[in-house]
């Protein structure tokens, strides 16, 4: 099945105002969209008959440290029907620093959302439980941010006396 | 200034979250006693440095929440501030039970991402050290399941396989453990035919040796009473909640990278994908051990198929050339210079790769700007998303089945903690 | 001990006793191993039927600190974790040695970044430092004929009088 057809079209007549750009690098496809739509889009593509993108393999973010859309929000998915792997990217920006999560649809995406909340402080709407994932709950800033040091901040973490 | 603080109490926001948590457990004669307990990061059961923090009812598990990030050494920021090579050695110390497969599949992603393949040679001898390794972790798991559920005589025994694997690594490439076999374009040495006809010995004498280790356990009441039934996870759970790799299959889909995106020459090799149906603890015990018999067919076919040829790329701007034509050729002495110093630059762009972990699916996202240095780095961990069934796994169990489930998961805390 | 405190010169008698119950000591050291990372499944790998540890004196690999001497920490602390590698530091009866094993402890090792502690000795006194990534297990077991040299060449008055510890106090860095 040629699948880098028949996703965007299929797409494009579910969600009459969605606007893709698709590409394809090294035999991925892409697409990406407003993030408003993420949370139909991930249903759509989960309950379809013909798709059936059952599993969530990971969702992450990338910091593009411009002022504009400075992050974007990227989903992999993969239907075990068919062995075809999808990626979506969402751009969110700094002011409006929120996403509809994905939690509902796949529940892989629990831990993996609350690991992005953690690390670069993208907050998921509808969340059951977003805490941080490997930083201790006191820690007040967001590692893989590029604004955030490779050493750390000093006195952001502590230590016990000797 | 001091303060006197108790740092490692229980943080408010875990308690909160334990309380809220959705437990449909009835319980005829309830106790009225719950309590929240800590089974820490120290323990000799939970496989590294997990903490789980559970409420009991006597000793029956209502909730658990699993709390994360005692090893998180900051992998993913590291990664964006050296080059592809450099990155090597610290993706040995990710599954630091199988370290070739995580080389194996680091490699593999930046080959998909920089558009080059090794020769067949190196990737067949990829596919051995791969499935080595997936021996080498499935005999720790077994036996350290063994250890947690009481029968400490296999933990010696399995151990003492693993030290044979160990021997061939150290003849291999010079290092019994952490070892950064494979590089950016092939395998850092040719195998050495000690290394081949040991590899050959091991197998052939591993079958009687696992034997004995199966009529031991197998039929022992002890054993199978305190693992049959425990934990189970229906197909469509196991899928919801993102398992992959032998948890998946022991609970009845039959999904597996190598078949599902083959990747080295898989799809020429002949061999099963093991599955079983009941998807509680002792499935996942007996899959591994019939995964291990699957990776000694698997190695034995390789052995016979393996070429004769070249194991590096020659391909001068992307893979780093022999260190006996660094001293003597110009040419090769600039480009050793250039992708030392500024890194492979591979084209704009992004790509994601995944293998067939012996945990599950070990998958590199790359974003990269043409600079020597990716731009993000994710690495796609497969213990971290079986943690998270945890909680549901535990629930209604008694704290001794808790050890078993998380032995039978099988978490390694390096790769989950990034 | 009453005896040795009534024995505080150094007669024949003090002397002869100090090195029976130095002997005594470093021939049965319990290790508890603090095993953390990688370096925890070389640990593992010591107590196997090829590198045994238990020939050495070591028999059982207890988990809980109340029954230790040596505590082996093997694998790379973060700041998160090394509260709770103090908290077990401090529950383990006097006397007690340390092994830093591996380059994380010694020094951070190759994890030089905002989450790993660049060497334990910023928060535990550290008797034997060992190098290595991880060490192979013959190394270790250098690290505990070292440790049991050091044990024998120590008085039983040392370990007498010694102030407790203050418990969970945070430094200020």
């Amino acid at each position: 099945m040629n699948f880098k057809e028949i996703i965007p079209q299929k797409l494009k007549e579910k969600f009459p105002e969605l606007d893709i750009e698709v590409s394809d690098f090294r035999n991925d496809l892409t697409l990406k969209f407003d993030k408003k739509f993420i949370r139909d889009v991930s249903f759509f593509l989960k309950e379809d008959e013909e798709l059936q993108f059952n599993f969530c393999e990971d969702v992450t973010a990338i910091d593009w440290a411009v002022r504009k859309n400075r992050f974007t929000v990227v989903y992999h998915i993969f239907s075990m029907k068919h062995n075809f792997r999808l990626r979506l990217k969402c751009d969110v920006d700094e002011s409006d620093l929120t996403i509809d999560t994905v939690s509902s649809v796949w529940k892989t995406a629990n831990w993996l959302e609350r690991e992005t909340y953690d690390m670069y402080g993208v907050k998921f709407n509808n969340h059951p439980d977003l805490r941080r994932m490997y930083m201790p709950e006191e820690f007040e800033y967001h590692p893989l941010r590029k604004d955030f040091p490779l050493m750390g901040i000093p006195g952001s973490l502590s230590l016990p006396r000797k | 200034m001091e303060r006197i603080q108790l740092p490692d109490d229980v943080h408010p926001k875990i308690i909160q979250a334990l309380l809220d948590m959705e437990t449909d457990i009835k319980i005829e004669d309830v106790l009225d006693n719950e309590m929240i307990l800590n089974m820490g990061p120290q323990h000799p059961a939970t496989h590294g440095v997990l903490r789980l923090v559970l409420r009991l009812d006597g000793e029956t598990v209502m909730a658990c929440v699993p709390e994360l990030g005692y090893l998180h050494r900051g992998y993913e920021k590291m990664a964006e501030n050296m080059s592809y090579y450099e990155f090597i050695p610290h993706t040995d110390r990710l599954d630091y039970i199988a370290p070739m497969s995580n080389n194996v599949a680091w490699v593999l992603a930046v080959e998909k991402l920089a558009g080059i393949e090794a020769p067949p040679r190196a990737q067949y001898i990829r596919m051995m050290i791969a499935e080595l390794a997936r021996m080498a972790s499935h005999l720790v798991a077994i036996g350290s399941l063994a250890m947690d559920v009481g029968a400490l005589t296999i933990f010696l025994w399995t151990l003492r396989e693993r030290e044979k694997i160990l021997d061939v690594w150290d003849i291999l490439c010079g290092a019994r453990f952490t070892n950064s076999y494979t590089r950016i374009g092939g395998v850092a040495n040719d195998a050495q035919p000690e290394a081949l006809a040991k590899v050959k010995w091991f197998i052939d004498q591993y079958e009687e040796n696992i034997e004995e280790v199966e009529k031991l356990i197998n039929t022992n009441r002890i054993f199978v009473d305190r693992m049959d039934g425990v934990g189970v996870i229906s197909k469509e759970d196991a899928i919801q909640i993102g398992f992959t790799g032998p948890n998946l299959r022991a609970s009845g889909a039959a999904f597996d990278l190598r078949r599902a995106t083959p990747y080295l020459f898989y799809n020429e090799i002949d061999f099963e994908v093991p599955t079983y149906t009941q998807g509680d603890c002792l499935a996942r015990y007996f899959l591994r051990v019939d995964e291990t018999r699957e990776s000694a067919k698997i190695i034995r076919q390789v052995l016979d198929k393996m070429p004769r040829g070249e194991t590096i790329l020659n391909s001068p701007k992307k893979v780093l050339p022999h260190k006996s034509e660094i001293y003597s050729s110009m040419e090769e002495l600039i480009h050793d210079f250039m992708i030392v110093n500024f890194g492979i630059n591979p084209p704009v762009g992004e790509s994601y790769h995944a293998i067939e972990n012996p945990k599950g699916e070990l998958g590199f996202y790359f974003v990269s700007k043409g600079e020597g240095h990716p731009w993000k780095c994710k690495i796609r961990s497969p213990s971290m998303v079986n943690i998270q069934a945890i909680p549901l796994l535990v629930k209604g169990q008694m704290i001794s089945d808790v050890v078993a489930i998380v032995g039978s998961i099988d978490p390694i805390m390096g790769e989950a903690d990034k | 001990m009453g005896l040795e405190a009534k024995l505080k010169q150094e007669g024949f008698f003090a002397t002869k006793l100090d090195a029976i119950i130095a002997w005594s000591r470093k021939n049965s050291v319990w290790p508890m191993p603090m095993g953390i990372s990688c370096c925890a499944i070389e640990m593992m790998a010591v107590g196997d039927p090829k590198y045994d540890i238990a020939r050495f004196g070591s028999e059982v690999m207890r988990f809980t600190p109340r029954q230790c001497d040596l505590m082996i920490v093997a694998g790379t602390v973060t700041y998160k974790m090394s509260h709770v590698v103090k908290k077990i530091y401090d529950q383990m009866p006097d006397p007690k040695w340390v092994i830093a094993m591996g380059a994380c402890t010694s020094s951070g090792g190759m994890y030089r970044s905002y989450s790993v502690v660049q060497g334990i000795d910023q928060f535990l006194p550290v008797d034997i430092y060992l190098a290595g990534c991880p060490p192979r297990p013959d190394n270790l077991l250098n690290a505990l004929i070292q440790i049991q040299e050091k044990i024998g060449r120590t008085k039983a008055s040392d370990f007498q009088n010694k102030p407790l510890p203050e418990l969970n106090v945070i430094q200020n860095n």
